[in-house]
């Protein structure tokens, strides 16, 4: 029933849209359970100036599907830290302190839309939207646990760089360390086992060790 | 027969350890094919929708506001011009709106209204009204991120749920159309 909103104008419309034409695609061959890795694929959001996965960018990987298409997307790789230098409306605050401010909370905050960037790093539309919020704020006389707050009610945990200590995200703080002591409680154990199989003398043991030196002397 | 066993159980120990360890990697692994990285939760549901009061697109001089549709259950659609997943989903929301099940309100964000008139002309405009959000201002309080997104508000005014991405009639009929439907019986 849905589907046969899809008249053939519409198809056609839809074909020179070079986004579209991947939709299409899929519909005739669909993928699945793969949707969110398809959705993922085709870039479902779509925000003015973000240099991520954009409309270039796919068309680019329309053209070619075999190895340039692997070179081209290291080359955008290589290529991104020089498009992420981004101008930041920090130069004509009252005073440096508040620029100095702004500068260390833009670094602290994550842009929802290029996810591994911080607001200060990214270029996409909505970043410089934030940083123009963050900035206002400032003005207001905010502390930056206020504004930190703020965004946070906005955008949830996921706009601070650096995750709460909190139940949520226990295992994701001290996880790692609690599996490098586990592995190294195994690593001991393991060795302290094959000591024992192997029958070495225990160093410890005075007479054991008088004895191997006797031994050495004897030579 | 006693030592001998003692020495199977613990070969077969070995043996399964690892293999399960395995499985339950390749299980999480297979897990984390279908989620959805850019899908970030919101951090408003079942707290009150933000207040906001914007131009509505057709008749800029007049304003409108979300608490004038306290009372009923609505959509908030989050949508451009610009925006080609929204072109997507367009269909399907004018099927939607065609069932008159709820009001739908667009929210114009970041456009030139010129061209969002003409994409509603051309597409259809299952909307009851759009607001401009020319800024991005009101935005950031609805915590927006990308185009298309979807919010669901209660009788009582409060979000119920949102649905980053397009909507398509799998959405619809899995998600959407139910929870719709049973917030609409709520009192």
């Amino acid at each position: 029933m849905m589907r046969s909103q899809w008249s053939a104008t519409e198809m056609k419309n839809t074909n020179r849209d070079g986004h579209f034409q991947m939709f299409l695609l899929e519909k005739s061959r669909p993928i699945w359970r793969f949707d969110s890795l398809r959705l993922f694929l085709t870039m479902p959001f779509c925000v003015p100036g973000c240099a991520a996965p954009g409309r270039a960018a796919l068309t680019r990987a329309r053209r070619s599907i075999s190895g340039a298409l692997l070179l081209g997307l290291i080359l955008a790789g290589l290529t991104m830290p020089v498009l992420a230098q981004v101008q930041t409306p920090a130069a004509d605050l009252p005073s440096p302190a508040l620029a100095q401010r702004l500068k260390k909370l833009e670094s602290e905050l994550r842009c929802l839309v290029c996810q591994n960037q911080t607001l200060a790093e990214s270029p996409a539309g909505l970043a410089g939207d934030l940083r123009r919020e963050v900035r206002t704020l400032i003005e207001q006389g905010k502390s930056d646990d206020e504004i930190k707050t703020y965004l946070q009610a906005r955008y949830g945990d996921f706009v601070l760089y650096r995750p709460p200590v909190d139940r949520k995200t226990f295992l994701l703080w001290f996880g790692p360390f609690v599996l490098l002591a586990g592995g190294a409680l195994l690593l001991w154990w393991m060795a302290r086992r094959r000591k024992q199989a192997i029958g070495l003398p225990d160093t410890r043991d005075a007479n054991a060790t008088a004895q191997a030196r006797n031994l050495l002397n004897d030579e | 027969m006693s030592d001998v066993r003692p020495s199977n159980v613990k070969r077969a120990w070995q043996f399964f350890l690892p293999l399960a360890i395995f499985f339950a990697l390749v299980w999480f692994l297979y897990q984390g094919l279908f989620l959805n990285p850019r899908e970030v939760p919101s951090a408003l549901i079942d707290k009150p929708a933000p207040q906001f009061s914007l131009p509505v697109l057709h008749d800029p001089a007049t304003k409108f506001s979300g608490s004038e549709l306290k009372g009923q259950v609505w959509l908030l659609n989050v949508w451009g011009s610009w925006c080609a997943s929204c072109r997507y989903e367009h269909p399907f929301l004018n099927d939607l709106a065609k069932q008159q099940v709820l009001p739908i309100i667009g929210f114009n964000w970041k456009d030139d209204p010129a061209a969002a008139k003409g994409w509603l002309a051309k597409y259809g405009d299952p909307y009851r009204l759009s607001v401009s959000d020319l800024d991005g201002r009101v935005a950031i309080d609805w915590g927006v991120y990308g185009a298309p997104e979807t919010f669901v508000i209660d009788k009582a005014g409060k979000v119920r749920h949102k649905h980053t991405g397009p909507i398509d009639a799998k959405v619809l009929n899995d998600t959407l159309l139910p929870l719709i439907l049973s917030l609409k019986k709520l009192p």
